[in-house]
């Protein structure tokens, strides 16, 4: 039963890995990413019922949080270009563009 | 009997849990453009992640196995819409935007200056309705034509 839904999960990520590296934008990418990231938790459960040590849901779980922590990080990246140190000009990049008063 | 029964429904969650799995990653490789890719990615972190989970708690019976795969699946699901939120609002303020996106002008455009006199030129065409009732000439219907 874990065998057969394990070699489903890896035949999954094998599709996924096309959208992975033939994604034509970034968010193409990051999205087969986050996906991507789901199934390897699922993989990673599957596991540890396959070898009878179900321990490793503790890592399904974090790698959970990880995934998504490492999902807006990198959208974070791409927008801003820096990660955790502050913006000094932050009003210029969350403004929207200024509309036209009305008359 | 219970043993078999449980089996049988694990089986069957695997089994359709698998099923969009495998639905959802040939979507992402197959779909249009990237806001068609978010409805089989979404797939994917739903169904498919949700009955598989689903599967391995039923044949993790009462334990604290169960717990931690409730807990894996209050995290994803969670976490998982909001991601796709992310990108999908990431993708949409780089100005990517659906292929075939009709843009709904009359939306944007706002609306002309009426100068504080609102529906001026109705009563009008009122009046010359009721002119050409009156009158009731075929001059008088083609001119409330041109006007209208």
């Amino acid at each position: 039963m874990f065998s057969f839904i394990s070699l489903l999960i890896f035949l999954c990520m094998a599709i996924l890995m096309v959208r992975l590296f033939a994604g034509p934008t970034l968010y193409d990418r990051v999205l087969a990413l986050n996906t991507f990231g789901s199934c390897t938790v699922l993989l990673i459960g599957t596991v540890g019922f396959l070898a009878g040590r179900p321990d490793f849901l503790d890592i399904a779980l974090l790698y959970a949080l990880i995934n998504f922590v490492g999902t807006i990080a990198v959208l974070k990246f791409f927008r801003y270009r820096r990660l955790g140190d502050a913006v000094e000009d932050a009003d210029s990049i969350m403004a929207p563009e200024p509309e036209e008063p009305a008359k | 009997m219970i043993s078999v029964l449980v089996d049988i429904l694990s089986w069957t969650s695997f089994i359709v849990g698998g099923f969009f799995l495998f639905v959802g990653s040939l979507g992402m490789v197959r779909l249009v453009d990237f806001w068609a890719r978010l409805h089989a990615a979404s797939i994917i972190d739903s169904a498919g992640v949700g009955l598989i989970l689903l599967g391995m708690m039923l044949q993790g019976g009462v334990s604290l196995v169960t717990a931690k795969l409730a807990l894996i699946v209050l995290f994803l699901f969670i976490t998982g819409p909001t991601a796709s939120h992310a990108v999908a609002n990431a993708a949409f303020m780089s100005g990517s935007r659906p292929h075939d996106m009709v843009e709904d002008v009359t939306a944007t455009v706002p609306p002309k200056p009426n100068k504080g006199k609102p529906n001026k030129g109705k009563p009008k065409k009122a009046k010359a309705a009721s002119s050409a009732k009156s009158s009731n000439t075929a001059k008088a219907s083609k001119t409330i034509r041109k006007k209208t």
